[in-house]
């Protein structure tokens, strides 16, 4: 008698648990899977999560008169939970779009689902570049930025200073190698050596034994090719070492984010590259506004890239009329990007959204006037100049 | 330049004072798990969680309650330890009759729930943590510059692992516990509190973890996770140094300490394993440890 009645209540909540599993069709489902805990919660994060919100909200909140819902998730830095997720929604939830937050590996896993599921995927959180190259799919656009404009930025930047020998503290994973590789090219290219690297696990803490190495090697540069807390708990050990009185640190990836906890004291004098700035221009100033007024920070590039992705895949949507993969993967490779995001963006063959890039260098505290006034802009990259203007021919797409 | 297996000096030496660093840590912890475990019998596999609880009460405190680093080092081992004890009263007290196993799968189970609780509250990525202002800066020795707070956290592991050699093997009170140890019927029998000396045994062993924690908050970060990925190499440097002996313990962390800092110069691929290694050899040569005593 108990165990029915235990297993009668049981069923009842199972009904109640599931709200989501809805016939595909009577909603527009945009996901975010992204690491909302670990070394890279803050870099989009929940922050990513508010802009989306935003982003329904200023579109209406409905599209082709279906409800416009958002799904999220902490991949935990894990490739095979990204993967599942992204496969469970598009079986379970009628996934009609996902946006994919930090971490190269998770990206490249859930590619690989977008092509197999025929999902749009927008990836705005990894910065590998093999997702427009050996990695690509029909399915997937490379939205923010990448390891090839890092390179060609910063390490660009730092080489034509001065910084001819290089020594990587590199996240072993795809992310860490692709972007140490797009340094070292830029390096070499510019008459550079590379004297060394050392890989350090992803989440590494004490970067001691591998700042000692990097000293020890006697290059100008320490490249750090790593990014979130990676990146700053490699900074703070190489000034608590006093490695930064004798090399140069190169902050390959460093967000807003970034700068602020390590505060400008710590970080002035950093180049990084940068596909968009909360304080460029009036319209980014107006997109931070509210932005802030939610997440009492100013937003990231990733951040302001999951607004714009996400009004742009809606607008495609309208346009076209309907939300089958195809039709809008068409439309949003022959689209104009113009918004607050960037001004000249396009969808190449290989997937990757090409826009202007900027090279920033941090301030010393006595140059910032006011809270957040971090970076001032060095060099204005072309998209051409940060990514090339020909696809990645290591794409299959690229062929057309 | 002069080179030791065709690595340059300062490298080397720059690696064996880190090791050293290292080693300390490894000694401290070492030191409380095999208190605990030389004593009680019980093989506590939640010493990681609590060196973490004891890091993360030292960030709580300098973030909410205005504790300042210095405070920390006494109050978060007291607090961690009196945890300690409370869970020592509650639960492992009625294993002690029951196969060792038992006590380790309540210490292994105790960690994972710690550790969740943890993760809840404050996430799985690294809290900062501070150094002292009384410690930044560095000392310029040649081969590299060696920040002041790693040589005080050497300082500070060898100090409180003297006093607890100190205490445990030369003080009536020490005496107590390693009569104890040996036949607690007859201590009992002669009017000494057992009960009370070994959960005030199992308390000072998690405060000696805590006290590490705190040590390594500014060194590592907080994290739930710092504990976990420790605990296992602490468990070989105990199984080394032989699973009773206080100065082994010690002695292997900080010798083990030097021999890992070493490795990642010659062969760095084989730093995370050489304790393991060394711990499988050290078991076939002499199963009791290098100081062990059964």
């Amino acid at each position: 008698m108990l165990k029915s009645t235990i297993a009668g209540l049981c069923a009842l909540l199972g009904l109640y648990a599931s709200p989501l599993v809805r016939a595909a069709g009577e909603q527009v489902v945009i996901g975010d899977i992204d690491d909302l805990s670990g070394v890279y919660a803050d870099v989009i994060g929940q922050g990513g999560i508010e802009a989306v919100n935003l982003a329904i909200a200023d579109f209406g909140g409905t599209v082709l008169g279906k409800k416009i819902v958002l799904l999220s998730v902490d991949h935990q830095n894990k490739p095979d939970i990204g993967a599942s997720k992204f496969r469970e929604w598009a079986d379970q939830n009628g996934l009609n779009m996902l946006l994919g937050g930090s971490n190269t590996g998770v990206n490249i896993a859930m590619a690989k689902v977008a092509a197999a599921k025929k999902v749009p995927f927008v990836a705005i959180g990894a910065a590998g570049a093999s997702l427009t190259g050996a990695d690509c799919t029909a399915y997937t656009v490379h939205y923010s930025y990448d390891t090839t404009a890092l390179g060609n930025g910063t390490a660009g930047a730092i080489v034509k200073q001065g910084g001819k020998s290089w020594f990587f503290i590199t996240a072993d994973y795809a992310f860490g190698t692709q972007l140490q590789e797009a340094a070292a090219r830029v390096v070499l290219a510019n008459g550079g050596k590379v004297l060394g690297a050392v890989r350090a696990p992803l989440g590494t803490t004490d970067y001691s034994s591998f700042l000692l190495q990097a000293q020890a090697s006697g290059a100008q540069v320490l490249g750090l090719a790593n990014a979130g807390t990676d990146f700053s708990n490699s900074l703070k050990g190489a000034n608590e070492f006093g490695l930064t009185k004798t090399m140069t640190p190169a902050a390959l990836l460093a967000f807003i984010s970034d700068i602020h906890s390590l505060t400008l004291q710590t970080a002035q004098g950093l180049y990084l590259t940068t596909a968009w700035y909360w304080d460029l221009n009036e319209e980014t100033r107006a997109f931070a506004k509210r932005y802030f007024a939610k997440m009492h920070k100013e937003p990231s590039m990733n951040q302001a890239a999951y607004y714009s992705a996400t009004m742009q895949y809606l607008n495609a949507v309208k346009a076209v009329g309907s939300t089958n993969a195809d039709l809008v993967m068409a439309h949003l490779k022959q689209a104009k990007i113009n918004d607050m995001f960037t001004k000249n963006g396009y969808v190449r063959a290989d997937g990757l959204m090409v826009h202007t890039m900027y090279v920033m260098q941090v301030k010393t505290p006595a140059e910032s006037k006011y809270p957040w006034d971090y970076y001032k802009v060095v060099k204005i990259m072309s998209g051409e100049e940060a990514d090339g203007s020909q696809p990645d021919p290591a794409c299959s797409l690229a062929k057309k | 330049m002069t080179t030791v297996f065709g690595v340059p000096l300062p490298a080397i030496l720059g690696q064996l004072m880190l090791g050293l660093v290292n080693g300390s840590f490894y000694a401290l912890l070492s030191l409380g798990l095999a208190v605990i475990f030389g004593l009680m019998g019980v093989v506590n596999f939640a010493h990681g969680a609590f060196y973490m609880l004891g890091a993360f009460a030292a960030y709580v405190g300098l973030q909410f309650l205005g504790v300042n680093y210095w405070c920390a080092l006494i109050l978060a081992p007291l607090a961690v330890g009196l945890l300690g004890i409370v869970v020592e009263r509650l639960f492992l007290r009625h294993l002690y009759q029951l196969d060792p196993l038992y006590g380790l799968l309540l210490t292994f189970g105790i960690a994972l729930i710690f550790e969740g609780i943890m993760r809840g509250l404050f996430g799985a990525s690294g809290k900062s943590y501070p150094v002292p202002p009384l410690l930044q800066g560095g000392f310029n020795l040649g081969f590299m510059v060696l920040p002041i707070y790693r040589a005080w956290v050497v300082l500070a592991s060898l100090t409180v692992c003297g006093m607890t050699w100190f205490l445990i093997e030369r003080t009536r009170l020490g005496a107590m516990l390693r009569a104890a140890t040996e036949n607690a019927r007859l201590v009992q029998a002669f009017g000494i509190n057992v009960p009370l000396l070994v959960m005030s045994t199992f308390g000072a062993g998690v405060a000696l973890a805590a006290f590490a924690g705190v040590l390594a908050a500014p060194v590592i970060q907080v994290s739930p996770l710092m504990g976990s990925s420790l605990v296992i190499v602490v468990f070989a440097v105990v199984v080394i140094g032989g699973m009773g002996s206080i100065v082994g313990a010690v002695v292997s962390g900080l010798v083990l300490g030097l021999i890992e800092g070493l490795t990642k110069v010659v062969y760095p691929e084989a730093s995370n394993i050489v304790v393991f290694v060394i711990m499988a050899v050290v078991l076939v040569w002499r199963p009791t440890g290098l100081f062990g005593k059964e």
